[in-house]
């Protein structure tokens, strides 16, 4: 099969009976800073009302007003929410890109446009164009005169809610939901929108084959960014001190906690919190605020993206040595060095696997979904006391500051996890303690608080080399013992992270691996081969380090394809390192352009390294 | 048979101490550390509610050195500033003790330093001041004096950092200097210290004794014993006791401190009042011009907040709230999820 046959694939449903229902890629084309997001979170929102499975992804610049911006929705009958490569339907509010965004589309596909632009520009004769008069009708709404950017771009959400039949009820509960119930607001806004619906139902004939119905695939669900879910399971995790440094793509997940924190953990006694959030000067005093209080026995986590965690590394070392719990979101964007601060990326995993100089080995979750974001939100802190160590979770752009379907998060099922810590009455009836002394034979020491009452509690936490009973020593055998026993630790902690969702699929040659957001686009490409007769194994990695399931599911494929988006190919060095053996079958799929992953590039890749 | 004597809390003197010390013999250092053994003793504080902190170099090796019923944490180099905010933050009943060199606080971790102080992070900071690297074996850090020579280096070209000048910039309210030759100075100073609220900057000039003990060094035990001007005599008469005041009227200045302590700064050659500001910038930058170690308290504002209640913080550590307190309720996330559809 050739990959000209997969493309034909997607195109297949799209075009029978000449209507297209429920099934394409809408493109709107702005500028950076011109307020279009209210726009568009109003189009998908309502898509989203009317049961459409729906996706929106934002490619933005790192600028604050002026550079072109594209945010994409894709609206998919059959459930996908990866990226797309090709787009139906252009909303065109940016001369400055406006050719090469018509390049881009589908053949026959539709073009939105201000009347306003040169008609010259419009050159392709396959496609379908709709102008919009938007100065005449912003003119018309007459809105203040600083608004009035921002409200032209009502004047599209109005255009293509007629064009394509998407219900003006549900783009006015999306602005109530946006306004957060502002009436006044909502007002102005919808005043537009329904006067540009009613020109398009006027003037406009409808001339293209794609068009939105009412379903019932999104009952039940929630529509959110993976950072508001990163922060609300930290909030339900019982966080209780978080210090940050501002960095896109991370800002947004510590602002989330700055606007839940204070409704959801004020006692109701004395009015004061039961948290404590810093934006501190640099990552290196964030982490640095987070393990002091770590150590002093707070829920205390930092968040940020690749740069900060390079400042991060010294400072991780010391948390991984002195062995003291933290959380660290890492919102990862494309490095090295400042890289491009608004695309996404896998790339950070080999430099956090390790960070830190000496023997440093770091625990990672791969969470591949808000409700994961959610779920490893919590659970990080029950880990981070339990192994006494940072746990790093790294989400990337795409999943922290995207819209995507999901399932409402689920109300922590556990009890909380504090780990193993000694109180005066603890210390009382065992009679001895040291900080670093392995009495379970697991690895994890006992520790106690600062401000334990007992005279055995008080340790000296430190960097430098150190006895079981934290004094500092330079003992060839205290310091391997104490090595030995971190790595007893780490081996053990396999078994308390995330186990890998696997998909095997008997009697398949090839498997696939995949972490994080590039789960829908091997999804959907599954599914594409599997139509095509062609069946692979699926394995999702959540945690590092592996599982023995990870091994096991590379032992029963005759060859794997690990499939990420950095250039080094770094899952699957991590992969070949930790089994050797297998080494030569651990296959590389790998791309990285600062875009989200698409199924298309994984079926023509896939299919061109099989040979199909 | 010597006598043991019991402070307010029946601790004898020895229950403050730390593990032997393994700085040079002679070393200013060790001269603090007892002071700040002396302090605590006799101001009868629990050693479980102090917390001690430093960062890297021979000063941040102290902590070791005293205090040994106290968890402590030894950070990273320029980098105990954070780890105490953190620290102090997540238990605010605790009183934070941190000790830091001229390298650790002015060179690397001048950023961490500034910033604690914009916080008013409430903390005891002690910057054992000697102008030199010591466990790097003898290079200039920030503070060393313009023109200083050292064997291994040569001479100094730039001007020094002055810790007390960039905590008096950087709106911090207790600012004092001593010279660890002056235990009874330094001591009086570290329970004044102590008795505050938000960040306490203790410059204590504590000359490097194999390093940078040559006589022209202004953090020479020399130099300092032959130019040490200190402003006050100071006695801290903490709150339990009735307070004798044995200088007669008109001599004594008062000061009462936070936890309703009093501050008696017994006024030398001069008229100085720690509370006026330009006062302050005026004798820092005199000492300044004319190569002196003005010792003693040179500002103090008790009217700023400190960091935990600024940040409006409960009372309870936050290591002994329990799932109740930490946890929302299922209802309350339901109500959010109802949010997002």
């Amino acid at each position: 099969m050739s990959s000209h046959d997969i493309a034909a694939l997607e195109a297949e449903a799209r075009i029978a009976g000449g209507e297209v229902v429920n099934d394409f890629s809408m493109v709107v084309a702005t500028v950076n800073g011109s307020g279009s997001q209210t726009s568009n979170l109003a189009i998908i929102r309502a898509l989203f009302r009317m049961g459409l499975p729906v996706s929106g992804k934002n490619l933005f610049p790192s600028n604050i007003q002026g550079l072109p911006t594209w945010f994409t929705i894709r609206v998919s009958s059959e459930g996908f929410v990866a990226r797309r490569d090709t787009t139906e339907i252009l909303v065109a509010m940016n001369p400055a890109t406006l050719v090469e965004d018509l390049q881009g589309l589908a053949s026959n596909g539709v073009c939105f446009y201000p009347d306003d632009f040169e008609p010259g520009l419009l050159g392709r004769s396959d496609i379908t164009y709709y102008p919009m008069p938007i100065q005449r009708l912003v003119r018309e709404a007459s809105p203040p005169k600083e608004l009035r950017d921002y409200i032209a771009n009502m004047v599209y959400v109005g255009v293509v809610a007629r064009t394509l039949g998407i219900e003006l009820e549900e783009i006015r509960q999306a602005l109530d939901t946006h306004f957060q119930g502002k009436a006044k607001a909502v007002a102005m806004n919808m005043n537009v929108v329904e006067a540009a619906a009613a020109w398009a139902e006027t003037n406009l004939t409808k001339s293209d084959p794609y068009s939105v119905r009412r379903e019932k695939q999104t009952e039940g669900l929630i529509l959110v960014d993976g950072n508001t879910a990163a922060a609300l399971g930290a909030i339900y995790g019982g966080v209780s001190f978080a210090a940050w440094y501002p960095i896109t793509p991370a800002s947004s997940l510590a602002e989330a906690l700055e606007d839940y924190l204070p409704r959801l953990r004020t006692d109701p006694e004395t009015g004061k919190a039961t948290y404590s959030i810093i934006q501190a000067e640099d990552e290196l005093a964030a982490i640095g605020m987070a393990i002091g209080a770590g150590w002093a026995g707070a829920r205390a986590m930092t968040s940020t993206s690749g740069p900060g965690i390079s400042l991060m590394a010294e400072f991780s070392g010391l948390a991984f040595f002195a062995e003291v719990p933290i959380v660290i979101w890492d919102i990862q964007r494309m490095g090295p060095s400042t890289g491009l601060p608004t695309r996404t990326s896998q790339g950070d995993i080999m430099f956090i696997r390790f960070l830190g100089h000496g023997d440093t080995r770091q625990v990672m979750l791969l969470p591949g979904s808000p409700a994961e974001c959610f779920e490893f939100g919590w659970r990080g802190f029950d880990l981070a006391e339990r192994l006494q160590t940072p746990v790093y979770i790294l989400s990337d752009l795409d999943l922290g500051m995207n819209l995507w379907m999901s399932e409402p998060f689920s109300f922590p099922h556990e009890p909380m996890d504090r780990g193993k810590i000694l109180t005066a009455e603890d210390l009382e009836r065992v009679g001895s303690f040291a900080r670093y002394r392995d009495v379970d034979g697991d690895g994890i020491p006992y520790r106690t608080l600062p401000g334990n009452e007992h005279p055995l509690s008080p340790y000296f936490a430190r960097g430098t080399g150190h006895s079981e009973e934290a004094v500092y020593s330079e003992r060839p055998d205290d310091w391997e013992n104490n090595m030995e026993r971190l790595m007893r630790k780490h081996v053990n902690a396999r078994e308390l992270l995330p186990m890998p969702i696997v998909d095997k699929v008997e009697g398949a040659e090839i498997g696939l691996i995949g972490f994080g957001t590039t789960d829908p686009a091997i999804q959907e490409a599954r599914q594409r081969l599997s139509a095509r007769g062609i069946s692979m194994s699926y394995m999702r990695i959540r945690a590092v380090p592996f599982a023995d399931d990870i091994g096991r599911f590379i032992d029963q494929h005759d060859r794997v394809y690990m499939i990420e988006m950095n250039t080094d190919g770094q899952m699957r060095q991590l992969l070949q390192i930790e089994y050797p053996d297998m080494a030569t079958r651990i296959r590389s799929l790998r791309r990285n352009n600062g875009l989200p992953l698409t199924a298309r590039w994984i079926t023509d890749n896939l299919l061109a390294a099989e040979e199909i | 048979m010597a006598t043991t004597t019991l402070n307010l809390i029946g601790l004898d003197k020895a229950d403050y101490k730390g593990r032997p010390t393994t700085l040079c013999q002679g070393c200013g250092h060790n001269s603090i550390s007892s002071q700040i053994i002396a302090a605590c003793y006799d101001l009868s504080l629990d050693p479980a509610k102090i917390i001690k902190l430093s960062g890297i170099g021979c000063s941040s090796k102290s902590p070791a050195y005293f205090l040994g019923r106290s968890h402590g944490f030894n950070s990273l180099h320029g980098r105990m500033p954070s780890v105490a905010t953190g620290a102090v933050i997540a238990n605010r009943n605790l009183k934070a003790i941190g000790v830091s060199g001229d390298g650790d606080t002015a060179s690397i971790g001048i950023g961490q330093f500034i910033h604690l102080l914009r916080r008013n992070v409430p903390m005891v900071y002690i910057v054992e001041n000697n102008g030199v690297y010591g466990l790097t074996k003898g290079q200039f850090s920030a503070t060393a004096d313009k023109g200083q020579v050292l064997k291994k280096i040569g001479r100094n070209p730039f001007m020094p950092v002055d810790v007390c000048l960039e905590a008096f910039v950087a709106n911090c309210g207790f600012i004092a200097r001593s010279f660890a030759g002056d235990p009874r100075q330094v001591r009086e100073l570290i329970k004044a210290a102590l008795s505050y609220e938000g960040t306490a900057v203790l410059d204590i000039i504590s000359p490097c004794v194999t390093f940078n003990n040559r006589d022209e060094s202004t953090k020479s035990y020399v130099w300092g014993r032959g130019h040490e001007e200190p402003l006050h005599d100071v006695t801290l008469i903490p709150k339990r006791e009735e307070i004798e005041v044995d200088y007669a009227p008109g001599e004594v200045t008062e000061v009462k401190m936070h936890d309703g302590s009093i501050l008696m700064l017994k006024k030398l050659d001069r008229d100085y009042d720690p509370i006026d500001r330009l006062a302050a910038l005026t004798l820092l930058h005199q000492a300044h011009v004319d190569q002196l170690l003005v010792t003693g308290l040179i500002y103090l504002n008790r009217d700023q907040e400190p960091l935990p209640d600024v940040q409006g913080m409960v009372d309870t550590p936050l290591g002994g709230l329990q799932e109740a307190d930490l946890r929302p309720s299922k209802e309350s996330l339901a109500e959010i999820m109802a949010s997002f559809s």
